[in-house]
C-alpha cells in the first residue's frame, strides 16, 4: 500500500508550516494537534456545530470536514491570527457586549462572522444569522453575539472598570473573558503534557445486556497497546453517586450493563494507536437484554428491575402535603385537569467532556471540565481507593454544562489509568460518546388537577409526576424532591397534594440539568393556569397575578416568605401584554394561513441544595508585594461567577476590581465552594464572598484605625487607607505572612439557613428564592403547524443585580434552551446522538428578546441579591405552549411541540 | 493506514477508481460526517483537484455543473430566473461552511431521500453524465438515484456533471423547504417548481418533491393535470389525490407519514404559487 503522508505544506495565519500527517487527517485533529493551534475547537467532528470553523481562502469550512490534502496551496486562518498582539475590533466587540459566555463556541463564531464581514463590512442582522446560522451556541442565545457583530464597524470605546465601590450593579465584561475571545482558554481538551497516553472506552452497544471478556491480554499485546483496564483493576470502591446514600453506579461496569454506552473496559496507549483502534474488536461477547425505556414501562408491575434494591423500579418519591386538596377540590367551582408528557433532554454544552490527569509525586492530578471539583475529587479518591489528599481537580475553562458537568465523566477513568500506568493519560469525549453516556433531562408524565373558587382565586392542587431517572441514580432524588416543593409555581396554593416519583429504567442516566424537574412541572402547572383563567373569565396575566405569592405569605411548604417579586415580574409585562394582545387581534383579523398568540408564564425557583447544608468557603489575602487574591472556587462554567463574585467582594471591601487577582477553582489552592448548580452561586458563593470582604476590610481598618468609611486603595505594593481626616499606608512587607503566604487574610463560610422537611414536606427549604414571569409571542402556520417564536419579553426578579450584562446573557440563554425545549428538542436512546438528529436552536430560532430586571431585595442575599441561572428557563416553555393555543387552540400534551404533533393538535382542537 | 490519492487529471482519476475500491471524496461534509476517525478511511480518490470537474459553464446544448462544483458557487451565480429554486436550494443546504465544501455531486451521489438539491434539479430536467476507464454516460437524473443511498453509479464510475438542457432554462422557479429548525435542519418535505406561464396559461411546469419517499421524485400526474390551465385556477387544482400516487412517506423522528401526506400538499402548493409569483 502506498501511503502518502510525507510532509504536508500548509499556510495557516500568514505563516508557511510542515506538517507530517496523513492527507486523509481532519485539519481540525492537524491544527490541534500537529501545530499546537488549540483555539479552533472541536464539538461534534461532523459539521453539525460549526465549533471548528476556520477561513480556507477567506471562505469559512468546518475544519472537521476538511482532509489536510484539500488545504495544500491555500491560506488557513484560525482563531490564533485574528489577534496581532492586541484583540481585534471583533473579538473587543465580542467582549464589550458579552457576546462570549463560557467560549467554546466563540472560535467558530468569531470566524464564521470574520468570514461575513470580508465580504460585508456592514452586514444587516439577516446576512449575520445566515452567516452564524451554522455554529451552535448553548449559552447566550445569540444575542450578543448578533450585536457584537452589527456593532463591529463602530470603534469600541475601551469600557473602564468601575471604582472602588460601584463594582456591583456596573455591567462590566467578564473579566476572564480575554481568553475566550483570543481563543487561548484552556478547555478539558486543550491541555495535553508530552507523552500522554490516549485513553478510550469500550461500551455497551445495547441498552441493556450481558456480557463476557475474552482473551484481553492478547487483544492488547496485538495491538500494541499500553494497558487494558476493566473493573478488577479498580483499586477503591467501583460504585458512586452524586448524593450520600444513593452510590449505584460502577466506573466501569461487569458482567452486566444498565444503559447504552456504559464503559465496561478502558484501553490505554500511544494516542495515534488507540485512536485508529477498532473498539468493535475487543474481545467481549455482548448478550442483549430486552430493556427497559420509559417511566411508563418502568413502573409496569412485574417488569424487570434495573436494580434489586429499587422495587418497581422506583428509586425514590418526593411529596408535599398542605392542607387537604381532595376535599378542596370537591368544593372548588372549576377545576382544570391536565397531563403532560416530557422528553429527554439533551444538554448540549459545545465541549464534549475531556481531560487529562498526570502524577505529581503521590498526588493524581486531574485538569478536566467541571462545575463540582469537590465532588470530581470526593468520587475519583473514592474509586481509585485514595486519600482526599492525594487527588487535585484543577477545573479547566468548561465548555458548558448547565448541570451535566456535576457528574464525573472521564475523571475517575482517567484518573485510573494514570494512577496504573504512571503516565499522563487524556480522555476527549466524541460527540456521540458524550450523548450517549452523560445525564440527560428527566423525561416526565405528570398529571394534575387545579381549583379555584368562583372569584378566580386558587383552592387546591393535586400533582403527580413518574420521572424517568434512567440507569442510575445521579441526581434523580433531587428532581423527586424538588419537584413537589415547587409545582404549586410561585402562587398561593392554601391546599396541595404533590408527589413526584424517579422511576429507574435502562435509558441514560437523568440528573440534573437547569431546573431539576421544575421547568417539566412548571408546564403543566401553567398550562392548567390558562384553562383556569378562562373558567373565570379573567385575563390570564391578571388571574396570575391575583394569585400571586406575596410577602409574608405562606409558601406549600409553609415557609414564610418575603422579598417576594413575582407580583413585581407580573406587572411588568402588562403593558406588553395588554399592547401585544390588541396587535395580535389585529394580525390574526387579517391573515388565514399564519395566526399569532399570546402566553404567559412564571417561575420561582430555590437557590440552593433543598434544606441540605451547601457551604461556600472564600478566602481572600493580600501577598507581602501587596498583590491582594481571591480566591473564588466556584466554577465558571461560562454563566460568570468569576466575575460576579469578585465584583461582590470588591465593593464589600470597598477597593477596585482592578486590584483583584483571581485564584480559580483548584481544590489544592481554592477553599470548597460547592458546586455551580441550583442556581446559587450568586447566592452562597457571594455572600461568603461578600463576609470575606468585609472581613478584610475590618482587619486593615483595625490596623491603622481609621473610620468606617475610608477608602482603601492598594497601590504600589502598599496599602492606602485615607477616611478623610486620617491617612494611613501600611507595608505588606513589613507584615508576617502566613502558612498561605498572606499579611493579611479573610476567609469565609456561608451555608444557607434552611430547615428540614418533615413527611409532609413542611419545613424550609430554601434560604432564597428568584422569580420570573415571561412572555411569549407565536405565529403558527395553521397548515403546517410550524411554530415561530416571535418574541419573548421576560421580567425577572434578580433582588439585586449584580451585572446586567451577564444577568441578559443569562436570560436570553435560558430561553434559548427553553425554546428548544418546548419546540424541538427530544433525545431518543439509540437514535439521536448526534447534533444533526437532536435539534438545539441555531441562530435564526430566536426571538426578538426585551428584558426587564426587577430588584426586590432578598433579606437572606448578598447585597440582596437571589439566584438566576436557572429560573430563566423555567417560564419559557410554558409560555410557548400557551401562546401556541392561543394562536391556533391546539392544546400539546407530549413535547417537543414538533409540527406534525401542532397540526395534529390543531385538527384534534377544530372537530 | 489509508490511502488519499489526489489525482489532477481526470484519466489518472479513472485509473485510481478502475483499480480498485476507491471512494470518491469532493467537499467530504458525508464523508467525515459517517466516520468517527481522525483519518477518512481509505483508499480515498479526491476530485477536487480536476479543473473540469468544478464549475459552470453554458454550454451550447444548455449549462453543465462540474460534479466538483461547490454549492457556494451555484448559489451565488449568475443564472436564469428558472434556476432561482436550485439557487434557494443551494443556500438552504446545511450551512454556509458546509456550502462551501459540500458538491453538487456530492448531494446526488450521497442518495439521501432528503438531499436538498434533488427536486430543483429534477424541475430543470437535469441529467448526470458519468464516465469510467470504459467510457462516458448519460443518465437521467431521475433514473440516477434508484433508492435512499442507492445510485446507478457503478464500481470505477464517477460523476462528471450534471447538464441542464437548454429547454430548461424557461420560466421561474422556487424551492421551499420545511424543517424543525431555521438552519443546519434536514428536511422533513420539500418541493421545488418551475413553471413557464404564456398568456395566462401554464405553459410549462415540472414539480418534484423531497423527503416523502425513498427517492426524491417528480409529480408526473400533477404537472399533466395543470399543464395547459389558467393561473388563476392552478392552486384550487393542487390537491392531494394528484400528489398521493407520486409519494410515499415514513414515521421517522422528524415527523409521522400522515403529517408528511399534509406538508406534502403544501409544500408543492407554496412551490407552484411560488414559482408563477416570481414569473409577475
Amino acid at each position: 500500500m502506498k501511503k502518502m503522508n510525507a510532509s504536508i505544506q500548509l499556510r495557516v495565519n500568514g505563516e508557511n508550516r510542515w506538517v507530517d500527517a496523513e492527507s486523509s487527517r481532519r485539519l481540525s485533529a492537524v491544527l490541534r494537534d500537529d501545530l499546537q493551534l488549540r483555539g479552533t475547537k472541536i464539538g461534534c467532528d461532523a459539521g453539525d456545530c460549526g465549533a471548528c470553523t476556520v477561513l480556507l481562502d477567506d471562505a469559512p469550512v468546518c475544519a472537521c470536514l476538511t482532509p489536510v490534502a484539500q488545504v495544500r496551496g491555500r491560506e488557513v486562518t484560525t482563531v490564533e491570527g485574528l489577534s496581532d498582539g492586541a484583540l481585534s475590533k471583533l473579538q473587543n466587540a465580542f467582549l464589550r457586549h458579552g457576546a462570549a459566555q463560557c467560549g467554546i463556541c466563540t472560535p467558530g463564531m468569531l470566524m464564521a462572522a470574520v468570514g461575513l464581514v470580508k465580504t460585508t463590512p456592514r452586514p444587516s442582522r439577516a446576512q449575520v444569522e445566515t452567516a452564524l446560522g451554522g455554529v451552535l451556541c448553548r449559552c447566550t442565545g445569540y444575542k450578543k453575539i448578533i450585536d457584537a457583530i452589527l456593532d463591529v464597524g463602530e470603534f469600541p470605546e475601551p469600557v473602564a472598570l468601575p471604582v472602588a465601590g460601584a463594582a456591583v450593579g456596573a455591567p462590566i465584561e467578564r473579566l476572564d473573558g480575554v481568553a475566550k475571545v483570543a481563543g487561548t482558554e484552556v478547555f478539558g481538551a486543550d491541555l495535553v503534557p508530552e507523552n500522554t497516553l490516549l485513553v478510550r472506552a469500550v461500551r455497551s452497544p445495547f441498552h441493556a445486556a450481558t456480557l463476557t471478556f475474552g482473551d484481553i491480554e492478547n487483544w492488547r499485546f496485538q495491538h500494541g497497546l499500553e494497558a487494558v483496564f476493566t473493573a478488577n483493576d479498580i483499586p477503591g470502591q467501583n460504585y458512586y453517586g452524586v448524593i450520600p446514600g444513593f452510590e449505584d453506579q460502577p466506573a466501569l461496569a461487569q458482567e452486566f450493563t444498565r444503559y447504552k454506552g456504559e464503559a465496561v473496559a478502558l484501553v490505554v496507549g500511544a494516542p495515534k494507536l488507540v485512536e485508529a483502534l477498532d473498539l468493535e474488536t475487543f474481545p467481549v461477547e455482548w448478550r442483549e437484554v430486552s430493556p427497559v425505556l420509559t417511566q411508563e414501562q418502568a413502573g409496569v408491575a412485574g417488569e424487570r428491575l434495573i436494580h434489586e434494591a429499587c422495587k418497581g423500579n422506583v428509586l425514590i418519591s418526593g411529596r408535599v402535603v398542605q392542607g387537604d386538596a381532595k376535599s378542596a377540590l370537591e368544593n372548588a367551582e372549576f377545576i382544570a385537569s391536565g397531563a403532560m408528557n416530557t422528553a429527554y433532554v439533551e444538554h448540549a454544552p459545545i465541549e464534549p467532556e475531556a481531560g487529562v490527569a498526570w502524577m505529581e509525586g503521590e498526588v493524581l492530578n486531574i485538569h478536566a471540565c467541571t462545575q463540582a471539583p469537590i465532588m470530581d475529587r470526593d468520587t475519583t479518591a473514592r474509586i481509585l481507593g485514595l486519600p482526599l489528599e492525594c487527588v487535585r481537580i484543577r477545573a479547566s475553562a468548561t465548555g458548558g454544562g448547565f448541570g451535566t458537568k456535576l457528574d464525573v465523566s472521564v475523571q475517575p477513568l482517567i484518573g485510573l489509568a494514570t494512577l496504573l500506568t504512571g503516565r499522563p493519560c487524556r480522555m476527549v469525549y466524541s460527540r456521540s460518546i458524550s450523548m450517549q453516556s452523560t445525564t440527560k433531562r428527566h423525561p416526565a408524565s405528570m398529571q394534575a388537577n387545579i381549583g379555584i373558587d368562583a372569584g378566580g382565586m386558587l383552592q387546591a392542587m393535586e400533582f403527580a409526576g413518574d420521572f424517568n431517572t434512567g440507569a442510575y441514580s445521579s441526581w434523580g432524588p433531587t428532581v423527586a424532591n424538588r419537584v413537589p416543593v415547587h409545582a404549586s409555581g410561585p402562587y398561593r396554593m392554601p391546599n396541595y397534594h404533590a408527589r413526584a416519583t424517579a422511576l429507574h429504567s435502562n435509558g441514560p442516566t437523568s440528573g440534573a440539568f437547569r431546573g431539576f424537574g421544575v421547568p417539566q412541572a412548571a408546564i403543566l402547572q401553567e398550562i392548567l393556569f390558562d384553562d383556569l383563567a378562562e373558567m373565570a373569565m379573567l385575563d390570564r396575566l391578571e388571574f396570575r397575578r391575583k394569585n400571586a405569592l406575596q410577602d409574608g405569605d405562606r409558601t406549600v411548604c409553609g415557609q414564610e416568605m418575603h422579598g417576594v417579586g413575582i407580583g413585581d415580574c407580573l406587572d411588568a409585562l402588562r403593558q406588553s401584554w395588554d399592547k401585544a394582545n390588541e396587535e395580535v387581534a389585529v394580525f390574526n383579523a387579517n391573515s388565514q394561513t399564519l395566526k399569532r398568540g399570546l402566553g404567559v408564564a412564571s417561575c420561582w425557583y430555590g437557590c440552593g441544595n433543598t434544606a441540605l447544608p451547601n457551604p461556600s468557603t472564600i478566602r481572600l489575602g493580600i501577598t507581602p508585594d501587596g498583590t491582594l487574591c481571591l480566591h473564588q472556587g466556584a466554577s465558571d462554567i461560562g454563566q460568570g461567577a468569576n466575575t460576579v463574585i469578585t465584583q461582590i467582594c470588591a465593593d464589600a471591601m470597598g477597593v477596585a476590581i482592578a486590584d483583584f487577582t483571581l485564584i480559580n477553582s483548584d481544590t489544592f489552592l481554592t477553599p470548597d465552594c460547592g458546586k455551580t448548580s441550583a442556581s446559587r452561586q450568586t447566592f452562597v458563593t457571594g455572600k461568603a464572598a461578600e463576609a470575606a470582604g468585609r472581613v478584610l476590610r475590618k482587619n486593615i481598618l483595625g490596623m491603622v484605625n481609621t473610620g468606617e468609611a475610608a477608602q482603601i486603595t492598594l497601590l504600589d505594593g502598599k496599602i492606602a487607607v485615607n477616611d478623610g481626616v486620617i491617612s494611613r499606608q501600611i507595608d505588606p512587607k513589613t507584615l508576617e505572612t502566613n502558612s498561605h503566604g498572606y499579611v493579611l487574610m479573610a476567609e469565609e463560610t456561608y451555608d444557607p439557613p434552611t430547615k428540614m422537611l418533615d413527611e409532609n414536606g413542611q419545613g424550609v427549604p430554601y434560604a432564597v428564592y428568584g422569580y420570573g414571569a415571561q412572555m411569549a409571542e407565536v405565529e403558527i402556520d395553521m397548515t403546517l403547524g410550524t411554530t415561530r417564536v416571535v418574541k419573548i419579553t421576560a421580567a425577572h426578579d434578580l433582588g439585586r443585580v449584580i451585572n446586567p450584562l451577564l444577568s441578559e446573557g443569562q436570560i436570553e440563554g435560558g430561553i434559548a434552551q427553553g425554546l428548544g425545549m418546548a419546540l424541538m428538542e427530544e433525545y431518543i436512546p439509540g437514535r439521536t446522538e448526534n447534533l444533526h438528529d437532536y435539534l438545539i436552536p441555531t441562530i435564526g430560532d430566536m426571538p426578538e428578546v426585551e428584558i426587564v430586571l426587577i430588584e426586590k431585595p432578598d433579606p437572606e442575599g448578598p447585597m440582596g441579591a437571589k439566584g438566576l441561572g436557572e429560573h430563566v428557563l423555567i417560564p419559557t416553555a410554558p409560555a410557548i405552549l400557551n401562546a401556541i393555543r392561543d394562536a391556533s387552540g391546539a392544546r400539546i400534551t407530549q413535547l417537543p411541540a414538533l409540527p406534525h404533533r401542532v397540526l395534529a393538535a390543531i385538527k384534534e382542537a377544530g372537530k | 493506514m489509508s490511502d488519499y490519492f489526489t489525482p489532477v487529471t481526470l484519466s489518472d482519476a479513472l485509473e485510481w477508481l478502475a483499480c480498485g475500491q476507491g471512494r470518491v471524496a469532493a467537499g467530504c461534509t458525508d464523508l467525515f460526517a459517517a466516520t468517527s476517525y481522525q483519518n477518512m478511511p481509505g483508499p480515498v480518490v479526491d476530485i477536487t483537484g480536476i479543473a473540469e470537474l468544478s464549475g459552470i459553464e453554458v454550454t451550447p446544448e444548455g449549462w453543465r455543473i462540474g460534479s466538483a462544483t461547490p454549492w457556494s458557487l451555484l448559489r451565488d451565480a449568475d443564472l436564469p430566473a428558472a434556476f432561482d429554486g436550485l439557487r434557494q436550494a443551494a443556500a438552504e443546504i446545511g450551512s454556509v461552511q458546509i456550502q462551501n465544501a459540500g458538491t453538487v455531486g456530492g448531494n446526488l451521489c450521497n442518495a439521501s431521500p432528503a438531499a436538498d438539491g434533488m427536486p430543483a434539479l429534477l424541475t430543470l430536467d437535469a441529467e448526470v453524465e458519468l464516465a469510467s476507464v470504459q467510457g462516458r454516460r448519460r443518465l437521467a437524473l431521475a433514473n440516477f438515484v434508484t433508492g435512499p443511498r442507492q445510485t446507478a453509479l457503478q464500481s470505477g464510475e464517477l460523476m462528471l456533471a450534471v447538464h441542464i438542457p437548454a429547454t430548461a432554462g424557461a420560466g421561474t422557479s422556487t424551492f421551499v423547504k420545511l424543517g424543525a429548525r431555521k438552519y443546519m435542519v434536514i428536511s422533513i418535505a420539500m418541493a421545488a417548481a418551475r413553471v413557464l406561464i404564456l398568456e395566462g396559461r401554464v405553459a410549462e411546469i415540472a414539480v418534484a418533491i423531497g423527503a416523502c419517499g425513498p427517492v426524491a421524485k417528480r409529480l408526473d400526474a400533477l404537472e399533466k393535470a395543470l399543464l395547459g390551465r389558467d393561473v388563476d385556477e392552478v392552486r384550487e387544482q393542487i390537491s392531494q389525490a394528484l400528489i398521493a400516487p407520486d409519494i410515499s412517506p415514513i414515521d421517522d423522528i422528524r415527523a409521522d407519514r400522515a403529517y408528511r401526506m399534509d406538508a406534502a400538499l403544501q409544500m408543492v402548493q407554496r412551490a407552484v404559487s411560488g414559482a408563477m409569483e416570481a414569473g409577475k
